[in-house]
Protein backbone atom coordinates (compact mmCIF):
# COMPACT_ATOMS: atom_id res chain seq x y z
CA UNK A 1 0.00 0.00 0.00
CA UNK A 2 2.30 2.45 1.10
CA UNK A 3 4.94 1.32 -1.81
CA UNK A 4 2.06 1.31 -4.51
CA UNK A 5 1.53 5.06 -3.12
CA UNK A 6 5.27 6.36 -3.00
CA UNK A 7 5.65 4.80 -6.54
CA UNK A 8 2.75 6.98 -7.76
CA UNK A 9 3.88 9.90 -6.01
CA UNK A 10 7.02 9.55 -7.83
CA UNK A 11 5.57 9.32 -11.17
CA UNK A 12 3.53 12.41 -11.06
CA UNK A 13 6.31 14.04 -9.88
CA UNK A 14 8.54 12.80 -13.18
CA UNK A 15 5.87 13.66 -15.18
CA UNK A 16 5.79 17.14 -13.85
CA UNK A 17 2.59 19.27 -13.34
CA UNK A 18 0.92 18.01 -16.70
CA UNK A 19 -0.04 14.60 -14.50
CA UNK A 20 -0.80 16.35 -11.07
CA UNK A 21 -4.56 15.54 -10.34
CA UNK A 22 -7.24 17.75 -10.84
CA UNK A 23 -8.03 20.38 -7.91
CA UNK A 24 -10.60 19.09 -5.76
CA UNK A 25 -14.25 20.68 -6.06
CA UNK A 26 -13.14 21.90 -2.20
CA UNK A 27 -9.63 23.42 -2.94
CA UNK A 28 -10.85 25.24 -5.59
CA UNK A 29 -9.27 29.12 -4.28
CA UNK A 30 -11.62 31.80 -5.20
CA UNK A 31 -10.59 35.07 -4.75
CA UNK A 32 -13.22 37.47 -3.08
CA UNK A 33 -14.74 38.51 -6.13
CA UNK A 34 -15.31 34.80 -7.46
CA UNK A 35 -12.73 34.33 -9.91
CA UNK A 36 -9.79 31.31 -10.12
CA UNK A 37 -6.27 32.22 -11.27
CA UNK A 38 -5.05 28.73 -11.43
CA UNK A 39 -6.37 26.06 -14.17
CA UNK A 40 -8.05 23.00 -12.11
CA UNK A 41 -6.03 20.62 -14.02
CA UNK A 42 -3.26 22.18 -15.57
CA UNK A 43 -4.48 20.93 -18.82
CA UNK A 44 -5.30 23.79 -21.44
CA UNK A 45 -9.35 23.43 -22.19
CA UNK A 46 -10.80 22.23 -25.74
CA UNK A 47 -13.01 24.64 -26.50
CA UNK A 48 -14.83 22.23 -29.53
CA UNK A 49 -15.07 19.90 -26.44
CA UNK A 50 -16.71 22.97 -24.42
CA UNK A 51 -19.57 24.01 -26.82
CA UNK A 52 -20.28 20.47 -26.70
CA UNK A 53 -21.21 20.51 -22.90
CA UNK A 54 -22.52 23.38 -22.99
CA UNK A 55 -25.29 22.14 -25.41
CA UNK A 56 -25.72 19.26 -23.59
CA UNK A 57 -28.84 18.94 -21.25
CA UNK A 58 -27.01 16.23 -19.24
CA UNK A 59 -23.94 18.41 -18.83
CA UNK A 60 -23.44 22.49 -18.69
CA UNK A 61 -27.17 22.51 -20.53
CA UNK A 62 -25.93 26.51 -20.36
CA UNK A 63 -28.15 27.01 -23.06
CA UNK A 64 -31.41 26.71 -21.20
CA UNK A 65 -30.18 29.83 -19.67
CA UNK A 66 -28.29 31.41 -21.90
CA UNK A 67 -28.46 32.63 -25.11
CA UNK A 68 -25.20 32.47 -27.97
CA UNK A 69 -25.27 33.69 -31.04
CA UNK A 70 -22.37 31.36 -31.75
CA UNK A 71 -24.47 28.10 -31.09
CA UNK A 72 -27.24 29.08 -33.18
CA UNK A 73 -27.45 25.49 -34.57
CA UNK A 74 -28.53 24.16 -30.94
CA UNK A 75 -32.64 24.78 -31.31
CA UNK A 76 -33.77 26.58 -28.01
CA UNK A 77 -32.01 28.95 -26.10
CA UNK A 78 -33.36 30.39 -22.81
CA UNK A 79 -33.52 33.85 -21.68
CA UNK A 80 -33.04 33.36 -17.88
CA UNK A 81 -29.23 34.54 -18.05
CA UNK A 82 -27.94 37.28 -20.11
CA UNK A 83 -26.83 36.16 -23.48
CA UNK A 84 -23.40 34.94 -23.80
CA UNK A 85 -22.27 37.01 -26.87
CA UNK A 86 -18.57 38.49 -26.48
CA UNK A 87 -18.35 37.30 -22.94
CA UNK A 88 -15.07 36.90 -23.08
CA UNK A 89 -14.80 40.83 -23.78
CA UNK A 90 -16.46 41.57 -20.50
CA UNK A 91 -14.44 38.83 -17.99
CA UNK A 92 -11.35 37.17 -18.02
CA UNK A 93 -10.07 33.49 -18.08
CA UNK A 94 -10.11 33.74 -14.65
CA UNK A 95 -12.95 35.07 -13.63
CA UNK A 96 -14.74 32.69 -16.25
CA UNK A 97 -13.23 30.11 -14.50
CA UNK A 98 -14.64 31.63 -11.48
CA UNK A 99 -17.85 31.82 -12.63
CA UNK A 100 -18.49 28.76 -14.20
CA UNK A 101 -17.16 26.61 -11.10
CA UNK A 102 -19.53 28.56 -8.71
CA UNK A 103 -21.03 31.91 -9.95
CA UNK A 104 -22.51 32.19 -6.57
CA UNK A 105 -19.13 33.47 -5.39
CA UNK A 106 -19.31 36.09 -8.18
CA UNK A 107 -23.19 36.73 -7.86
CA UNK A 108 -24.72 36.25 -4.68
CA UNK A 109 -27.91 33.92 -4.89
CA UNK A 110 -27.78 33.66 -8.38
CA UNK A 111 -30.17 31.02 -10.24
CA UNK A 112 -27.05 29.87 -11.72
CA UNK A 113 -25.89 26.13 -10.55
CA UNK A 114 -22.75 25.62 -9.59
CA UNK A 115 -20.64 23.32 -11.61
CA UNK A 116 -17.79 22.29 -9.81
CA UNK A 117 -19.14 21.63 -6.61
CA UNK A 118 -20.16 18.57 -4.48
CA UNK A 119 -21.63 18.81 -1.45
CA UNK A 120 -23.47 21.50 0.51
CA UNK A 121 -27.02 20.90 -1.16
CA UNK A 122 -30.45 20.61 0.78
CA UNK A 123 -31.86 17.33 -0.20
CA UNK A 124 -29.64 16.46 -2.89
CA UNK A 125 -30.98 13.79 -5.64
CA UNK A 126 -29.25 10.82 -7.69
CA UNK A 127 -28.70 12.89 -11.02
CA UNK A 128 -32.47 13.35 -12.33
CA UNK A 129 -33.84 10.26 -10.41
CA UNK A 130 -35.69 11.76 -8.20
CA UNK A 131 -34.09 9.39 -5.40
CA UNK A 132 -31.73 9.93 -2.99
CA UNK A 133 -27.75 9.55 -3.67
CA UNK A 134 -26.42 5.66 -3.18
CA UNK A 135 -22.82 7.34 -3.61
CA UNK A 136 -20.54 10.19 -3.00
CA UNK A 137 -21.96 13.19 -5.79
CA UNK A 138 -19.54 14.38 -8.45
CA UNK A 139 -19.69 17.91 -9.51
CA UNK A 140 -22.21 18.64 -12.69
CA UNK A 141 -18.98 19.19 -14.58
CA UNK A 142 -15.47 17.78 -14.33
CA UNK A 143 -12.47 19.49 -13.87
CA UNK A 144 -11.29 18.95 -17.19
CA UNK A 145 -14.93 20.24 -18.58
CA UNK A 146 -14.89 23.30 -17.00
CA UNK A 147 -11.68 23.91 -18.63
CA UNK A 148 -13.04 23.24 -22.05
CA UNK A 149 -16.08 25.33 -21.21
CA UNK A 150 -13.77 28.52 -19.91
CA UNK A 151 -11.73 27.74 -23.09
CA UNK A 152 -15.00 27.93 -25.19
CA UNK A 153 -16.21 31.09 -22.98
CA UNK A 154 -12.81 32.86 -24.13
CA UNK A 155 -13.56 32.79 -28.22
CA UNK A 156 -16.91 34.65 -27.17
CA UNK A 157 -15.54 38.08 -28.17
CA UNK A 158 -16.80 40.64 -30.03
CA UNK A 159 -14.46 43.01 -30.51
CA UNK B 1 -59.01 18.94 -36.34
CA UNK B 2 -55.82 20.26 -35.10
CA UNK B 3 -55.42 22.43 -38.10
CA UNK B 4 -58.85 23.70 -37.54
CA UNK B 5 -58.45 24.82 -34.39
CA UNK B 6 -54.64 26.14 -35.09
CA UNK B 7 -56.63 28.12 -38.20
CA UNK B 8 -59.03 29.68 -35.42
CA UNK B 9 -56.25 31.04 -33.26
CA UNK B 10 -57.61 33.81 -31.47
CA UNK B 11 -56.49 36.98 -30.84
CA UNK B 12 -54.32 36.37 -27.81
CA UNK B 13 -55.94 39.50 -25.49
CA UNK B 14 -58.92 37.86 -25.69
CA UNK B 15 -60.23 36.34 -22.40
CA UNK B 16 -60.82 32.90 -21.60
CA UNK B 17 -64.37 32.31 -22.08
CA UNK B 18 -65.30 28.59 -22.02
CA UNK B 19 -68.25 27.22 -23.94
CA UNK B 20 -68.71 30.80 -24.56
CA UNK B 21 -70.32 31.61 -21.41
CA UNK B 22 -68.54 30.74 -18.39
CA UNK B 23 -65.38 33.70 -17.76
CA UNK B 24 -62.74 32.26 -16.02
CA UNK B 25 -59.98 34.94 -14.11
CA UNK B 26 -56.72 34.16 -15.62
CA UNK B 27 -55.31 37.07 -14.48
CA UNK B 28 -55.84 39.34 -10.85
CA UNK B 29 -54.53 41.20 -8.12
CA UNK B 30 -52.02 38.99 -5.99
CA UNK B 31 -53.28 37.88 -2.73
CA UNK B 32 -52.11 40.34 0.49
CA UNK B 33 -49.91 37.64 1.64
CA UNK B 34 -47.61 38.03 -1.59
CA UNK B 35 -45.31 40.75 -1.47
CA UNK B 36 -43.21 39.99 -4.42
CA UNK B 37 -45.44 40.11 -7.46
CA UNK B 38 -48.43 42.23 -8.05
CA UNK B 39 -50.52 40.44 -10.75
CA UNK B 40 -51.28 36.74 -10.48
CA UNK B 41 -51.89 34.57 -13.88
CA UNK B 42 -53.00 31.15 -14.59
CA UNK B 43 -50.70 28.94 -16.60
CA UNK B 44 -53.03 29.60 -19.20
CA UNK B 45 -51.75 33.26 -20.05
CA UNK B 46 -48.39 31.19 -20.67
CA UNK B 47 -49.45 28.77 -23.04
CA UNK B 48 -49.66 29.11 -27.09
CA UNK B 49 -52.58 30.38 -28.50
CA UNK B 50 -53.20 26.93 -30.15
CA UNK B 51 -53.18 25.42 -26.48
CA UNK B 52 -55.34 27.90 -25.31
CA UNK B 53 -57.43 27.70 -27.63
CA UNK B 54 -58.47 23.76 -26.40
CA UNK B 55 -59.81 25.47 -23.11
CA UNK B 56 -62.48 27.66 -25.20
CA UNK B 57 -64.42 24.85 -25.71
CA UNK B 58 -65.27 21.70 -23.81
CA UNK B 59 -65.56 19.76 -26.82
CA UNK B 60 -61.74 20.53 -27.61
CA UNK B 61 -60.68 20.05 -24.46
CA UNK B 62 -59.32 16.42 -23.94
CA UNK B 63 -59.41 17.20 -20.24
CA UNK B 64 -63.22 16.78 -19.92
CA UNK B 65 -63.39 12.76 -21.26
CA UNK B 66 -61.90 12.08 -17.73
CA UNK B 67 -64.46 14.26 -16.07
CA UNK B 68 -67.14 12.38 -17.83
CA UNK B 69 -65.47 8.85 -16.68
CA UNK B 70 -65.69 10.40 -13.27
CA UNK B 71 -69.66 10.90 -13.26
CA UNK B 72 -69.82 7.52 -14.53
CA UNK B 73 -67.60 6.42 -11.31
CA UNK B 74 -69.77 9.37 -9.19
CA UNK B 75 -72.99 7.14 -9.28
CA UNK B 76 -71.09 3.63 -9.05
CA UNK B 77 -71.72 1.68 -5.76
CA UNK B 78 -68.45 0.95 -4.19
CA UNK B 79 -67.07 -1.04 -1.18
CA UNK B 80 -68.93 -2.82 1.96
CA UNK B 81 -71.83 0.09 2.41
CA UNK B 82 -73.19 -0.52 -1.13
CA UNK B 83 -72.92 3.56 -1.35
CA UNK B 84 -71.72 5.77 -4.36
CA UNK B 85 -70.98 9.70 -3.98
CA UNK B 86 -73.81 10.40 -5.12
CA UNK B 87 -75.94 8.43 -2.42
CA UNK B 88 -74.48 11.00 0.10
CA UNK B 89 -73.90 14.04 -2.30
CA UNK B 90 -76.54 14.26 -4.94
CA UNK B 91 -75.31 15.61 -8.23
CA UNK B 92 -71.60 16.58 -8.88
CA UNK B 93 -72.64 20.12 -9.55
CA UNK B 94 -74.05 20.36 -5.69
CA UNK B 95 -70.08 20.30 -4.96
CA UNK B 96 -69.64 23.39 -6.79
CA UNK B 97 -67.57 25.57 -4.56
CA UNK B 98 -65.84 22.79 -2.73
CA UNK B 99 -62.71 22.35 -4.87
CA UNK B 100 -62.23 26.60 -4.66
CA UNK B 101 -61.25 26.25 -0.84
CA UNK B 102 -59.44 22.78 -1.27
CA UNK B 103 -56.69 22.32 0.53
CA UNK B 104 -58.51 22.99 3.79
CA UNK B 105 -58.94 22.59 7.31
CA UNK B 106 -60.58 19.58 8.42
CA UNK B 107 -61.89 19.78 12.27
CA UNK B 108 -62.58 16.35 13.07
CA UNK B 109 -59.40 14.79 11.01
CA UNK B 110 -57.60 17.74 12.96
CA UNK B 111 -55.39 18.04 9.40
CA UNK B 112 -55.06 20.04 6.35
CA UNK B 113 -56.51 18.15 3.68
CA UNK B 114 -56.17 17.94 -0.26
CA UNK B 115 -58.95 17.28 -2.34
CA UNK B 116 -57.55 13.85 -2.55
CA UNK B 117 -57.37 13.16 1.01
CA UNK B 118 -61.19 14.21 1.24
CA UNK B 119 -61.79 11.66 -1.61
CA UNK B 120 -60.29 8.56 0.10
CA UNK B 121 -61.66 9.75 3.89
CA UNK B 122 -64.87 9.06 2.03
CA UNK B 123 -63.99 5.99 -0.11
CA UNK B 124 -62.60 4.39 3.01
CA UNK B 125 -64.45 6.15 6.23
CA UNK B 126 -67.93 6.42 4.93
CA UNK B 127 -68.24 3.91 1.64
CA UNK B 128 -66.12 0.73 2.87
CA UNK B 129 -64.12 1.16 -0.55
CA UNK B 130 -60.14 1.13 -0.60
CA UNK B 131 -58.32 4.05 -1.18
CA UNK B 132 -57.45 5.22 -4.25
CA UNK B 133 -53.57 5.90 -5.26
CA UNK B 134 -53.14 9.29 -4.80
CA UNK B 135 -52.07 10.17 -8.50
CA UNK B 136 -54.17 7.69 -9.81
CA UNK B 137 -55.92 7.92 -13.06
CA UNK B 138 -59.40 7.38 -11.31
CA UNK B 139 -57.99 9.49 -8.17
CA UNK B 140 -57.26 12.32 -10.67
CA UNK B 141 -60.12 12.49 -12.51
CA UNK B 142 -62.50 12.50 -9.14
CA UNK B 143 -60.76 15.30 -8.62
CA UNK B 144 -60.94 16.40 -12.16
CA UNK B 145 -65.10 16.00 -11.58
CA UNK B 146 -64.72 18.32 -8.63
CA UNK B 147 -62.67 21.44 -10.28
CA UNK B 148 -64.90 21.11 -13.48
CA UNK B 149 -68.20 21.76 -11.24
CA UNK B 150 -66.52 24.57 -9.62
CA UNK B 151 -64.68 26.45 -12.68
CA UNK B 152 -65.11 30.11 -12.71
CA UNK B 153 -65.40 30.31 -8.99
CA UNK B 154 -62.34 32.07 -7.04
CA UNK B 155 -60.26 30.15 -5.80
CA UNK B 156 -60.22 31.24 -2.01
CA UNK B 157 -57.75 29.06 -0.10
CA UNK B 158 -58.16 29.34 4.07
CA UNK B 159 -54.66 30.40 5.35
CA UNK B 160 -54.72 31.74 9.16
CA UNK B 161 -56.63 29.90 12.05
CA UNK B 162 -55.28 25.81 12.36
CA UNK B 163 -54.49 25.82 8.59
CA UNK B 164 -51.25 28.59 9.23
CA UNK B 165 -48.46 26.82 10.29
CA UNK B 166 -49.55 23.95 8.03
CA UNK B 167 -49.10 27.19 5.64
CA UNK B 168 -45.96 28.30 6.35
CA UNK B 169 -44.34 25.30 5.97
CA UNK B 170 -45.74 25.26 2.53
CA UNK B 171 -44.02 28.83 2.12
CA UNK B 172 -40.83 27.72 3.64
CA UNK B 173 -40.70 24.52 1.08
CA UNK B 174 -41.34 27.04 -1.55
CA UNK B 175 -38.89 28.95 -1.12
CA UNK B 176 -35.88 26.45 -0.09
CA UNK B 177 -33.10 25.57 -3.16
CA UNK B 178 -32.67 21.92 -3.09
CA UNK B 179 -31.18 19.37 -5.17
CA UNK B 180 -27.71 19.94 -6.92
CA UNK B 181 -28.55 22.63 -9.21
CA UNK B 182 -29.88 24.56 -6.00
CA UNK B 183 -33.36 25.98 -7.12
CA UNK B 184 -36.09 26.44 -5.39
CA UNK B 185 -40.08 26.99 -6.68
CA UNK B 186 -39.71 30.84 -6.65
CA UNK B 187 -36.28 31.06 -8.81
CA UNK B 188 -38.09 29.52 -11.62
CA UNK B 189 -42.05 30.55 -11.31
CA UNK B 190 -41.20 33.98 -9.10
CA UNK B 191 -37.91 35.38 -10.22
CA UNK B 192 -38.39 34.19 -13.66
CA UNK B 193 -41.90 33.61 -14.81
CA UNK B 194 -42.26 34.66 -18.41
CA UNK B 195 -38.77 34.13 -19.41
CA UNK B 196 -38.06 30.97 -21.86
CA UNK B 197 -35.83 27.94 -19.74
CA UNK B 198 -34.35 26.45 -22.84
CA UNK B 199 -37.65 25.39 -24.89
CA UNK B 200 -40.21 25.96 -21.61
CA UNK B 201 -41.42 29.55 -21.15
CA UNK B 202 -41.80 29.50 -17.43
CA UNK B 203 -45.09 30.16 -16.07
CA UNK B 204 -46.19 31.63 -12.28
CA UNK B 205 -46.48 27.28 -11.46
CA UNK B 206 -49.72 28.35 -10.28
CA UNK B 207 -52.28 25.35 -9.52
CA UNK B 208 -55.80 27.00 -10.39
CA UNK B 209 -55.95 24.54 -13.53
CA UNK B 210 -55.16 21.50 -12.00
CA UNK B 211 -55.76 18.46 -12.76
CA UNK B 212 -54.03 19.76 -16.16
CA UNK B 213 -54.26 17.86 -19.72
CA UNK B 214 -50.51 17.95 -20.73
CA UNK B 215 -50.73 17.19 -24.36
CA UNK B 216 -47.05 16.04 -23.82
CA UNK B 217 -48.37 12.91 -22.17
CA UNK B 218 -51.69 13.37 -22.93
CA UNK B 219 -53.84 12.53 -19.08
CA UNK B 220 -54.60 14.33 -16.69
CA UNK B 221 -51.63 15.75 -14.07
CA UNK B 222 -52.31 16.08 -10.69
CA UNK B 223 -50.87 18.85 -8.66
CA UNK B 224 -48.37 16.14 -6.11
CA UNK B 225 -47.02 14.61 -9.71
CA UNK B 226 -46.59 17.71 -10.76
CA UNK B 227 -44.64 19.09 -8.02
CA UNK B 228 -42.14 16.25 -8.27
CA UNK B 229 -41.41 16.53 -11.41
CA UNK B 230 -40.19 19.93 -10.61
CA UNK B 231 -38.54 19.17 -7.25
CA UNK B 232 -36.98 16.18 -9.37
CA UNK B 233 -35.49 18.44 -11.94
CA UNK B 234 -33.68 20.98 -9.99
CA UNK B 235 -31.82 16.92 -9.32
CA UNK B 236 -33.04 16.59 -6.13
CA UNK B 237 -34.70 13.91 -3.97
CA UNK B 238 -38.25 14.64 -3.93
CA UNK B 239 -41.19 14.35 -1.48
CA UNK B 240 -43.83 11.62 -2.04
CA UNK B 241 -47.04 12.69 -3.36
CA UNK B 242 -49.31 12.82 -0.58
CA UNK B 243 -46.89 13.24 1.78
CA UNK B 244 -47.55 16.09 4.19
CA UNK B 245 -44.56 18.11 2.71
CA UNK B 246 -46.08 18.28 -0.67
CA UNK B 247 -49.94 18.72 1.14
CA UNK B 248 -47.94 21.67 3.10
CA UNK B 249 -46.88 22.93 -0.15
CA UNK B 250 -49.65 22.39 -2.25
CA UNK B 251 -51.68 24.44 0.24
CA UNK B 252 -49.32 27.10 0.19
CA UNK B 253 -49.34 27.45 -3.68
CA UNK B 254 -53.09 27.33 -3.59
CA UNK B 255 -53.30 30.43 -1.53
CA UNK B 256 -50.63 32.34 -4.14
CA UNK B 257 -53.89 31.49 -6.73
CA UNK B 258 -56.35 32.87 -4.28
CA UNK B 259 -58.35 35.40 -6.81
CA UNK B 260 -58.11 33.49 -9.74
CA UNK B 261 -60.60 30.79 -11.13
CA UNK B 262 -60.66 27.50 -10.60
CA UNK B 263 -59.89 26.16 -14.37
CA UNK B 264 -58.99 22.11 -14.07
CA UNK B 265 -59.09 20.26 -16.08
CA UNK B 266 -57.15 22.49 -17.74
CA UNK B 267 -54.64 22.22 -21.18
CA UNK B 268 -51.42 22.68 -21.06
CA UNK B 269 -48.57 21.24 -22.96
C1 LIG C 1 -30.49 28.12 -14.44
C2 LIG C 1 -29.93 29.19 -15.19
C3 LIG C 1 -28.51 29.18 -15.64
C4 LIG C 1 -27.72 28.16 -16.13
C5 LIG C 1 -28.13 26.71 -16.34
C6 LIG C 1 -26.44 28.72 -16.45
N1 LIG C 1 -26.43 30.05 -16.16
FE1 LIG C 1 -24.87 31.34 -16.44
N2 LIG C 1 -25.96 32.85 -15.59
C7 LIG C 1 -27.26 32.77 -15.22
C8 LIG C 1 -27.70 34.06 -14.74
C9 LIG C 1 -29.09 34.43 -14.25
C10 LIG C 1 -26.58 34.92 -14.83
C11 LIG C 1 -26.47 36.39 -14.44
C12 LIG C 1 -25.98 36.51 -13.04
C13 LIG C 1 -27.07 36.92 -12.13
O1 LIG C 1 -27.53 38.06 -12.24
O2 LIG C 1 -27.54 36.09 -11.34
C14 LIG C 1 -25.50 34.13 -15.39
C15 LIG C 1 -24.24 34.62 -15.69
C16 LIG C 1 -23.28 33.96 -16.41
C17 LIG C 1 -22.04 34.54 -16.92
C18 LIG C 1 -21.65 35.99 -16.79
C19 LIG C 1 -22.30 36.65 -17.99
C20 LIG C 1 -22.13 38.14 -18.09
O3 LIG C 1 -22.00 38.61 -19.19
O4 LIG C 1 -22.16 38.79 -17.05
C21 LIG C 1 -21.39 33.55 -17.59
C22 LIG C 1 -20.05 33.65 -18.30
C23 LIG C 1 -22.21 32.35 -17.51
N3 LIG C 1 -23.34 32.64 -16.80
C24 LIG C 1 -21.87 31.14 -18.08
C25 LIG C 1 -22.62 29.98 -17.97
C26 LIG C 1 -22.18 28.69 -18.44
C27 LIG C 1 -20.91 28.44 -19.19
C28 LIG C 1 -23.14 27.79 -18.09
C29 LIG C 1 -23.16 26.30 -18.26
C30 LIG C 1 -21.98 25.56 -17.95
C31 LIG C 1 -24.20 28.54 -17.45
N4 LIG C 1 -23.85 29.86 -17.38
C32 LIG C 1 -25.38 27.99 -16.97
C33 LIG C 1 -28.08 31.65 -15.28
C34 LIG C 1 -27.66 30.39 -15.67
C1 LIG D 1 -71.91 7.71 3.26
C2 LIG D 1 -71.82 9.08 2.89
C3 LIG D 1 -70.77 9.55 1.91
C4 LIG D 1 -70.33 8.96 0.77
C5 LIG D 1 -70.74 7.65 0.14
C6 LIG D 1 -69.36 9.88 0.21
N1 LIG D 1 -69.21 10.96 1.01
FE1 LIG D 1 -68.09 12.60 0.63
N2 LIG D 1 -68.63 13.40 2.41
C7 LIG D 1 -69.52 12.81 3.30
C8 LIG D 1 -69.58 13.64 4.49
C9 LIG D 1 -70.41 13.36 5.73
C10 LIG D 1 -68.72 14.74 4.27
C11 LIG D 1 -68.39 15.88 5.20
C12 LIG D 1 -67.14 15.45 5.93
C13 LIG D 1 -66.47 16.55 6.65
O1 LIG D 1 -66.65 17.71 6.31
O2 LIG D 1 -65.72 16.20 7.56
C14 LIG D 1 -68.17 14.55 2.95
C15 LIG D 1 -67.29 15.44 2.35
C16 LIG D 1 -66.86 15.36 1.03
C17 LIG D 1 -66.13 16.37 0.35
C18 LIG D 1 -65.67 17.71 0.94
C19 LIG D 1 -66.83 18.66 1.06
C20 LIG D 1 -66.42 19.96 1.71
O3 LIG D 1 -67.23 20.89 1.69
O4 LIG D 1 -65.30 20.08 2.19
C21 LIG D 1 -65.85 15.91 -0.90
C22 LIG D 1 -65.08 16.62 -2.02
C23 LIG D 1 -66.45 14.59 -1.00
N3 LIG D 1 -67.06 14.29 0.19
C24 LIG D 1 -66.39 13.78 -2.10
C25 LIG D 1 -66.88 12.48 -2.15
C26 LIG D 1 -66.67 11.57 -3.24
C27 LIG D 1 -65.87 11.91 -4.53
C28 LIG D 1 -67.27 10.41 -2.93
C29 LIG D 1 -67.27 9.11 -3.68
C30 LIG D 1 -65.98 8.58 -4.06
C31 LIG D 1 -67.90 10.59 -1.63
N4 LIG D 1 -67.61 11.87 -1.19
C32 LIG D 1 -68.66 9.65 -0.97
C33 LIG D 1 -70.22 11.67 3.12
C34 LIG D 1 -70.06 10.80 2.06
C1 LIG E 1 -35.85 24.62 -13.12
C2 LIG E 1 -37.04 25.41 -13.12
C3 LIG E 1 -38.21 25.00 -12.26
C4 LIG E 1 -38.26 24.84 -10.90
C5 LIG E 1 -37.14 24.96 -9.90
C6 LIG E 1 -39.64 24.54 -10.59
N1 LIG E 1 -40.39 24.50 -11.72
FE1 LIG E 1 -42.40 24.27 -11.84
N2 LIG E 1 -42.30 24.33 -13.86
C7 LIG E 1 -41.15 24.53 -14.59
C8 LIG E 1 -41.46 24.49 -16.01
C9 LIG E 1 -40.48 24.67 -17.15
C10 LIG E 1 -42.85 24.26 -16.10
C11 LIG E 1 -43.71 24.17 -17.36
C12 LIG E 1 -44.04 25.56 -17.86
C13 LIG E 1 -44.80 26.35 -16.84
O1 LIG E 1 -46.02 26.17 -16.69
O2 LIG E 1 -44.18 27.13 -16.10
C14 LIG E 1 -43.35 24.18 -14.73
C15 LIG E 1 -44.68 24.00 -14.38
C16 LIG E 1 -45.18 24.03 -13.10
C17 LIG E 1 -46.58 23.95 -12.77
C18 LIG E 1 -47.73 23.80 -13.75
C19 LIG E 1 -48.37 25.13 -14.03
C20 LIG E 1 -49.55 24.99 -14.95
O3 LIG E 1 -50.25 25.98 -15.14
O4 LIG E 1 -49.77 23.92 -15.50
C21 LIG E 1 -46.66 24.01 -11.41
C22 LIG E 1 -47.91 23.97 -10.57
C23 LIG E 1 -45.30 24.14 -10.91
N3 LIG E 1 -44.42 24.14 -11.96
C24 LIG E 1 -44.97 24.25 -9.57
C25 LIG E 1 -43.66 24.23 -9.09
C26 LIG E 1 -43.32 24.15 -7.69
C27 LIG E 1 -44.31 24.11 -6.54
C28 LIG E 1 -41.96 24.12 -7.62
C29 LIG E 1 -41.07 23.92 -6.43
C30 LIG E 1 -41.28 22.73 -5.68
C31 LIG E 1 -41.46 24.23 -8.97
N4 LIG E 1 -42.51 24.28 -9.83
C32 LIG E 1 -40.12 24.31 -9.30
C33 LIG E 1 -39.89 24.76 -14.10
C34 LIG E 1 -39.55 24.75 -12.77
Amino acid sequence: MKLSFALAAVAACTAGIAMAAPVAPADVEFSEYGDVATSLTGQPGDPANGVKIMANRGKGNCVACHAVSAMSDVPFHGEVGPTLDGVADRWNEAELRGLVANAKKTFEGTIMPAFYKNEGYIRPGNAYTGKAPTEALTPLLTAQEVEDVVAYLMTLKEQ
Amino acid sequence: FALATAAQATDPTEPLVVNGDLEIVTSTAAPAHMDMIDTIQSGWEFRSHETQDLQRDDFDNPGMIFVDDAREAWDTAEGSEGKSCASCHGAPEDMAGVKAVYPKWNEDAGEVRTMEMQINACRTENMGAEALGYTSGDMTNMVALMSAVSRGLPVNVAIDGPAQAMWEQGKELYYTRTGQLELSCATCHEDNYDNLIRADHLSQGQINGFPTYRLKNAKLNSVHARFKGCVRDTRAETFSPGSPEFVALELYVASRGNGLSVEGPSVRN
